[in-house]
């Protein structure tokens, strides 16, 4: 379950940021700008060696004392952060992968809206629902 | 009196009123009662109505001539279209609204709504001699409710101008249809008017009272600012509704003139709807439940649709792609948030385009959007594609109970709605765990596919390997052991013949596995053939007895590694299934001198070892041991014909048999040979006797005593070594063996060691000669297998240090930092 769900448009603005209400959301906000250097320096990294065979998935970009914080990038170059908080063991990889592909699924939804124009915040309310179902079930 | 034109609407509207007011049937007089209700119905200031009355000429008359009557009507129409009242305004004023008429209700009402019902399915304006009233020709619908006449009129009336925009009903309103247009521009006045119809009398009363409140709800969510009067100007009684629904643009001044329409129209509609809900005819149940269901498409609003759907695609059967679609939707100017969460509704497959259903279900959404309907969570069920229901059909009543219509209409959503959610959600859930569970099938079934292979695999070999050794290479390739498997079902009855000859590159090999085979685990051997990692459960054992034929530890060495390659041949110089081999090619060379010596080569690949009696064997050990080379040979592949088991009883028959000594070995060995390969293991002699049979074949053309021994010592620990002494004594033996670390190489030295002994073979240098020649190429080809095993294994090695070194680079993610 994650304690922040970003997505990042291509030009590092973001297009839709949500954290669990009851904790600092700044703070949120600053990992995730922060974990954006480390995208960068990892689709940098990656891409020359293998083009255009760069996996999605980037791993656990940046793991703090409090929580962790995994990054996957679109060959758009739009990028999902998640962040988890680092008590929660139970997480393994094959489940942030599953959370990344739900979101991109979804995220493509609502691309394929023409009413959206790419560049806008995501308020699609399907997508919405599925970070709901991702968050952590607090409050 | 002023000539008064009037447009087909306007006659049919105020015939219709003029009917209405005519009480006493004159038709020539509208009575001053219903007239002046009429007129009070017009929410004009009592003055204006004075002035209209006085206008017209009533006054004069004193009563409502049907000119008059008409001129008043369209006094009213001015007045209400906030324009002064002038005489000359009668004519001048173009595309008047059609006055409106608070909402009164009146038995006329139902008499003109029954009236209306039928020419409604028409959409047609019915002018039945009475109740013409003139309705709004989008309001083809049926007004199967009883709409009391009078009240209807001014309603209908109302809504008349309002082109069925008026429908803010919570049902989805088709765009605002000009009165004369056909059914399907407004289906939502239909539904109003059946529910009106439906509706009695009495019901109206209350209805409308209750509607009016609803209706209040309904204009706040409408957005146009609908100044009412202002409103009708801009919309045409005749316009036609389909188009001004397609642009969207005109529909937007009527939507907005819903709210603001009267509030008679829309206690009116309101009333409608409400009367649903308390109606209790099938009609009404059926209005009801559409408005339970608001969500429901009628068959004109589908009709409707469906021809919008042709202006943008003609082909019913294709998509509308999503910019078409957004252009089109556009024009309906809602909010584009408000367009995108409709489309995220409609779009059910989630591709971008809209099929006629999708299509259908959006712009039922934009309608009743812009009828004040608020946006659903999920897609209504009847919304759904291939759910639209297009059939009013008799609803149960529990239906539209359960709406509890007289709520708010906004809360039209049905109890459907709930349903939806969790089917909608159903959806995404299903589809992504469709998404793992596919990927979860296909790992369990690759993985499973390999263990199967693996498993088949396995079990072949034990079989055949009881059967007689095979003399498949130790290497993990599954190819090559199928290959010695064919090859041993082919030798194993021929050994007399020489199929071997023909392959002497396998029987090298299979002379190698012999060797390696070892009688340690006849039946781990077979498998280990089958499987790498048999293989090297086998080469430990093999290694062992190897060790104590002094060769092990170098094959140990080289089979550690990933594959088992080089098998047993490190145990020892049992490649006196090489050597069996040479000696094979040699008497082959040598013309054969003795069928023993053919017997031999075809032995060897099917390691007919095990299958060989005990008797012969025992009669092979010992000349095994005097011929070493020959003993090699078969000892290899004896070994590896059966996965034996060190203990034989073969090293006793060994020993005695090398006691034995030659000379009766030999025709042993060929007996042995030929029998060998059908033995199993348990048969511990056997196989040992065929590998000393086959020693023997290669000692007596090389006479060769030390070949066999080595072949025979291979396996059996003490007497091979013992034998293989004896072998060694033989100078070239030895260092061949060490030059060849792996299995193979020891195979190959045994074939080396052979070699020598050949030469020693009595008398026959130049036939010895050649077959060491010929050896020595097996030899070649032995070791260029080897190496090319080798070769592999280090790709192997190679490959596996590379993905260790990407996973060490993943593990650390700041490595790079």
């Amino acid at each position: 379950m994650a304690v922040c769900i970003a997505v990042i448009a291509k030009e590092n603005y973001p297009l839709y940021i949500r954290s669990v209400p009851t904790q600092n959301e700044l703070k949120f906000h600053y990992t995730v700008h922060t974990s954006l250097d480390v995208v960068e320096e990892k689709i940098s990294a990656v891409g020359k060696a293998l083009g255009d065979q760069r996996e999605l998935y980037l791993g656990l970009l940046y793991p703090t004392e409090d929580y962790k914080v995994y990054g996957y990038v679109t060959n758009s170059k739009v990028k999902f952060v998640i962040v988890v908080d680092s008590s929660n063991t139970s997480l393994r990889d094959n489940e942030i992968r599953s959370m990344f592909r739900k979101l991109h699924n979804s995220f493509t939804d609502v691309m394929c809206n023409p009413f959206h124009n790419p560049g806008d915040t995501i308020q699609s309310k399907a997508f919405d629902g599925i970070v709901s179902g991702m968050m952590v079930q607090t409050a | 009196m002023e000539s008064l034109t009037l447009s087909d609407v306007e006659q049919k509207y105020y015939s219709d009123l003029f009917v209405y007011c005519d009480t006493d049937n004159t038709k020539k007089v509208a009575s001053n009662g219903r007239v002046l209700d009429l007129f009070r119905a017009a929410q004009l200031p009592s003055e204006v109505v004075l002035q209209i009355t006085e206008l017209c000429g009533a006054t004069r008359l004193g009563h409502f001539g049907r000119s008059q009557f008409y001129i008043a009507l369209k006094l009213i129409a001015i007045a209400q279209s906030g324009l002064p009242l002038r005489v000359e305004s009668l004519n001048s004023v173009k595309d008047l609204p059609l006055p409106r008429f608070v909402v009164g209700k009146n038995e006329a009402e139902a008499r003109h709504a029954a009236l209306y019902q039928d020419p409604d399915s028409q959409g047609l304006y019915p002018a039945p001699g009475t109740a013409v009233i003139p309705r709004p020709p989008g309001r083809g619908h049926q007004n199967k409710k009883g709409h009391p006449s009078s009240t209807s009129l001014p309603v209908h009336e109302v809504i008349q101008p309002l082109a069925t925009t008026i429908e803010s009903q919570p049902e989805p309103t088709s765009p605002v249809v000009s009165p004369h247009q056909s059914p399907p521009t407004s289906p939502h006045s239909w539904r109003k008017h059946k529910r009106q119809h439906s509706g009695g009398n009495a019901e109206r009363q209350p209805v409308v009272a209750a509607t009016g409140a609803v209706w209040t709800q309904f204009r706040e969510p409408q957005t146009g600012p609908v100044a009412g009067d202002g409103m009708w100007p801009s919309h045409s009684p005749p316009l036609p509704g389909q188009e001004s629904w397609v642009s969207f643009t005109a529909d937007t001044p009527p939507s907005s003139t819903l709210p603001a329409m009267h509030p008679s129209s829309v206690q009116e509609s309101t009333t409608i709807r409400t009367v649903a809900s308390a109606a209790t005819t099938n009609e009404i149940q059926r209005q009801s439940s559409t408005y339970d269901d608001p969500w429901k498409i009628t068959d004109e609003q589908r009709q409707y649709y469906i021809n919008q759907f042709k202006t943008i695609q003609p082909d019913l059967t294709g998509f509308i792609p999503g910019s078409a679609a957004k252009e089109f939707f556009t024009k309906s100017k809602l909010p584009i948030l408000e367009l995108s969460h409709i489309w995220e509704l409609s779009d059910f497959d989630k591709d971008g385009a809209l099929t006629l259903d999708e299509f259908c279900a959006a712009f039922h959404l934009v309608v009743a959007r812009k009828n004040g309907y608020d946006l659903p969570e999920k897609l209504p069920e009847s919304l759904m594609p291939k759910l639209i229901d297009l059939d009013d059909s008799a609803e149960v009543p529990e239906q539209t109970a359960d709406v509890g219509y007289s709520a708010s209409p906004v809360e039209v959503t049905p109890n459907k709605s709930p349903s939806m959610p969790s089917l909608n959600q159903a959806w995404p859930e299903m589809n992504q765990s469709n998404e793992q569970w596919e990927t979860f099938s296909e790992r369990s079934s690759s993985s499973q596919t390999l263990t199967q292979f693996d498993s088949n695999i396995a079990p072949a070999d034990p079989d055949t390997a009881i059967v007689h050794p095979v003399p498949i290479r130790m290497t993990p390739s599954k190819i090559h052991m199928q290959e010695m498997e064919l090859k041993r079902t082919g030798s194993d009855h021929n050994h007399p013949t020489s199929p071997l000859l023909a392959k002497p590159p396998e029987l090298s090999e299979e002379a190698k596995l012999p060797a390696s085979m070892k009688f340690v685990a006849a039946n781990t051997v077979g498998d280990g053939y089958s499987s790498s990692d048999s293989f090297t459960s086998d080469q430990e054992p093999i290694t062992r007895q190897r060790s104590q034929s002094g060769t092990s530890p170098e094959a140990l060495k080289v089979v550690a590694p990933p594959p088992p390659p080089p098998r047993p041949h490190p145990s020892h110089s049992r490649s006196s299934s090489l050597d069996m081999n040479r000696t094979f090619a040699a008497t082959s060379a040598t013309g054969q001198p003795q069928p023993s010596t053919i017997a031999y080569p075809p032995a060897v690949p099917p390691r007919p070892l095990p299958t060989q009696t005990s008797v012969p064997l025992t009669g092979h050990r010992v000349e095994a041991e005097s011929i070493a080379g020959g003993g090699a040979v078969l000892t290899t592949t004896s070994p590896q014909q059966i996965p034996q088991q060190p203990n034989f009883a073969d090293f006793s028959q060994f020993q005695a048999f090398a006691a034995s000594e030659q000379p009766s070995s030999l025709p042993e060995v060929d007996k042995h040979i030929e029998p060998g390969q059908g033995d199993k293991p348990s048969e511990g002699a056997g196989p040992l006797r065929t590998v000393k049979s086959d020693g023997q074949a290669d000692e007596r053309p090389s006479a060769t005593v030390n070949s066999g021994a080595k072949g025979s010592s291979g396996p059996l620990a003490p007497p091979p070594k013992p034998v293989r002494r004896r072998l060694k004594s033989e100078d070239e033996l030895r260092p061949e063996d060490e030059q060849h670390g792996p299995q193979k190489s020891n195979v190959i030295a045994a074939v080396l060691a052979t070699q020598p002994s050949i030469p020693r073979s009595v008398g026959k240098d130049k036939k010895a000669i050649q077959a060491s020649i010929r050896r020595n190429k097996e030899t070649n080809t032995v070791l260029a297998r080897l190496n090319s095993e080798l070769q592999q294994q280090l790709k192997d090695l190679l490959e596996e240090r590379i993905s260790l070194e990407v996973q060490l680079e993943q593990l650390r993610p700041f490595s790079h930092l």
